[in-house]
């Protein structure tokens, strides 16, 4: 039921399926893609791949790639953080590699238990975004000198804490089983169906409120098609990793993280007011937000998400050594943010955009090094696909213009 | 002088204002009161911004007196103007474009469900039950007001700030050109906005190079010349020319007794070279 009367001009979406569709229509050809484009990229890689080498899609392969971008994808939840403000973080892969290597210092040189081992990596992300988001919000120094500066800065602190051999390898249960245990199957399905049962659950009860309110309420058909793939994608998911090994623990932490800064951007005033800061920082000052407070709270974030990132790696790795967090981990997750579709400019974007982003680098490191290709012909491929997203939102917003939504 | 029948709400009296070598304003008097709309108008440079800012507590005065609600006041930031319940809605709106109506007309003040520190979680189902009904008071019409308010025409955004200044308690609410940059239907839509705060009881100040605008919703017009107030004129008693005349200056090239018998409104404060 509504209060307000409806303006001619409103964008009324029609119950079920069908209107699912139209509005999909709309949205594209006004430019609004959301995660259209990416999604449809990913059917494109998936299906290219699989006509090359039909090992690509097989649960065995799909568990590998999932495995291969948990911790670049938790690093790019960061990214997205950082990228909804406007600013960049270019230190968060050597962030990852620092941080793992304190770890796994202590760990293995100095006796540490794993958990306590651990904690402390992720403390020392903590410790390094306070000392760059204080930077940049004391000093007013752009993010991007700051954090190139911590690039070059972290990497040799790195160093200097691996030490002589430059390479620990990683022996302790609690660290190695982040990557390499996997849940048994009924488990699996069992979060699958929580995850289910907790998305409809909260549906129904925010849908209660909104009708107890007086408030417009779409009816459950507006809700198929969004409920259709949510359900299909988990369960679906749940499956695929079931008929390998199962469902990987590092997976679940990768999702998890997703799914909390999810709630917390969408939910919290603090995610409110990060939007705010991201899309108009003098009108956020205004209201009397904290921006700087916001900024440095991101930054903190990003390093301790490029920590829990890094200690994924090291996990899967089963060592730190060199060259851990550096090479193209920094370049990947900032391209898994913006592919997925993370504007570069602040204020739009969610954090699924790492999954997706990731799930597209992912595909087409994995589906190439099926094809056996040089590394050369795969970093190529990769610089289009990522110039190709960044078109594509480009293109989409003179879109949004024409429309008057941009 | 034409006073209106209620007590202003908002006084300014004998206000002075130097910037470095600059004398912006040189004792300004102007008052607003509860359900009238003042017009401030001037030329560029003629220390219309000052007066705002002044009056929202940016700028400090460095002589004179500002009463609200008949108390003498001391405004010493925004905080305190807001405080008060003086609102302002300044040419750029300070909205957010990538948030949608009811984040914006909360931005800052959100309603909570849950206080939890830094993981608060926001009331959504309050805030847009009230952002409805504060948008039906004003009879501001939106498509949504769960679209982004990059979506908004120009007149739909100025109403959305606009409501936002005065959902929270106000009394007085500054406008620094409202109709600017916008077409003649979205015009018509803020000017109605701007009678409809009249009706309400707020009293409103109007900064406007328009005017036409300004004759049609303003009560009285106050003119501003150089930093001085040469005048408040009736818009039922004045005529266009008159107002011209005093914004341009062209006055002081006659008689003052002249200009004061032709306006029937000029305060005799303005002589030229008179330095304070």
């Amino acid at each position: 039921m509504s209060t307000m009367v409806d303006d001619p001009r409103l964008l009324q979406e029609q119950p079920g399926l069908a209107g699912f569709f139209t509005g999909l229509r709309r949205r594209v050809s006004q430019g609004e893609l959301g995660v259209l484009p990416v999604v449809v990229g990913l059917l494109v890689i998936c299906v290219i791949f699989q006509i090359a080498n039909n090992n690509f899609l097989s649960a065995r392969n799909l568990t590998n790639l999932v495995l291969q971008i948990a911790a670049t994808g938790t690093i790019a939840v960061g990214v997205v953080l950082v990228l909804l403000l406007g600013e960049i973080d270019l230190s968060v892969g050597e962030v990852s590699g620092l941080c793992a290597a304190v770890m796994a210092v202590l760990n293995v040189n100095a006796g540490w238990p794993g958990p306590l081992a651990i904690a402390a990596g992720v403390l020392t992300g903590v410790g390094v975004g306070a000392v760059q988001g204080l930077w940049v919000t004391r000093f007013r120094v752009p993010s991007f000198v700051v954090t190139l500066a911590g690039l070059l800065a972290w990497q040799g602190l790195r160093l200097k804490v691996l030490g002589g051999t430059g390479t620990v390898n990683l022996t302790d249960a609690t660290i190695t089983d982040l990557a390499n245990r996997f849940l048994p199957n009924w488990a699996g399905w069992l979060v699958g169906l929580l995850c289910v049962a907790a998305y409809l659950g909260n549906l129904a009860i925010s849908r209660r409120r909104r009708m107890a309110a007086g408030l417009r309420t779409p009816s459950w058909g507006a809700f198929g098609g969004q409920i259709a793939i949510v359900v299909i994608a988990v369960l679906g998911a749940v499956a695929i990793l079931n008929a390998d090994r199962g469902v990987p623990l590092a997976v679940l932490f990768f999702l998890g993280f997703i799914v909390v800064f999810d709630l917390i951007l969408r939910l919290t005033r603090f995610g409110r007011h990060t939007f705010a800061v991201g899309g108009n920082a003098e009108a956020a000052r205004r209201a009397g937000i904290s921006v700087d407070g916001i900024r440095l709270s991101v930054f903190i974030l990003a390093s301790a998400l490029a920590a829990c990132g890094g200690i994924l790696a090291a996990s899967r790795l089963l060592a730190v050594n060199q060259s851990s967090g550096g090479g193209d981990v920094l370049l990947n997750a900032i391209a898994a943010a913006v592919i997925g579709g993370t504007s570069l400019f602040g204020g739009r974007g969610s954090v699924w955009a790492a999954l997706l982003g990731a799930l597209v680098i992912g595909a087409i490191s994995n589906g190439m090094d099926l094809l056996a290709l040089a590394s050369s012909v795969k970093f190529m491929i990769t610089g289009g696909v990522l110039l190709l997203a960044v078109t594509i939102d480009a293109v989409s917003r003179r879109g949004r213009e024409a429309a008057g939504r941009a | 002088m034409t006073q209106t029948d209620h007590a202003p709400v908002l006084q300014l009296q004998e206000i002075s204002k130097r910037f470095g070598a600059v004398q912006a304003l040189s004792r300004v008097d102007l008052d607003v009161a509860a359900g009238e709309v003042l017009g401030l108008v001037g030329d560029n440079g003629a220390g219309k911004s000052t007066v705002i800012k002044i009056i929202s507590g940016i700028y400090q005065p460095d002589t004179g007196e500002i009463r609200f609600a008949g108390r003498p006041v001391a405004i010493h930031g925004p905080t305190d103007a807001t405080a008060l319940g003086i609102s302002t809605v300044y040419q750029d709106l300070a909205l957010c474009d990538n948030l949608d109506v009811v984040a914006n007309l909360y931005l800052g003040r959100e309603a909570v469900s849950l206080e939890g520190g830094p993981l608060t979680v926001l009331n959504e189902v309050s805030m847009e039950q009230r952002a409805i009904g504060v948008l039906r008071d004003l009879a501001v019409r939106i498509p949504s007001v769960r679209i982004p308010v990059a979506s908004l025409s120009g007149g739909q955004r100025q109403s959305v700030a606009v409501a936002r200044a005065v959902m929270w308690n106000s009394r007085v609410v500054l406008l620094d050109e409202p109709t600017a940059a916008l077409g003649v239907a979205q015009t018509r839509q803020v000017l109605d906005l701007i009678l409809r705060l009249k009706q309400q009881g707020l009293g409103v100040l109007v900064i406007s190079h328009n005017l036409a605008d300004v004759f049609e919703v303003c009560d009285r017009i106050h003119v501003l010349y150089l930093g001085r107030s040469v005048g408040t004129y009736d818009v039922k008693g004045a005529s266009r020319e008159q107002v011209v005349a005093a914004i341009t200056g062209a006055e002081f090239a006659e008689e003052e007794a002249d200009a004061a018998a032709l306006a029937g409104a000029i305060e005799p404060s303005a002589q030229p070279g008179d330095a304070s």
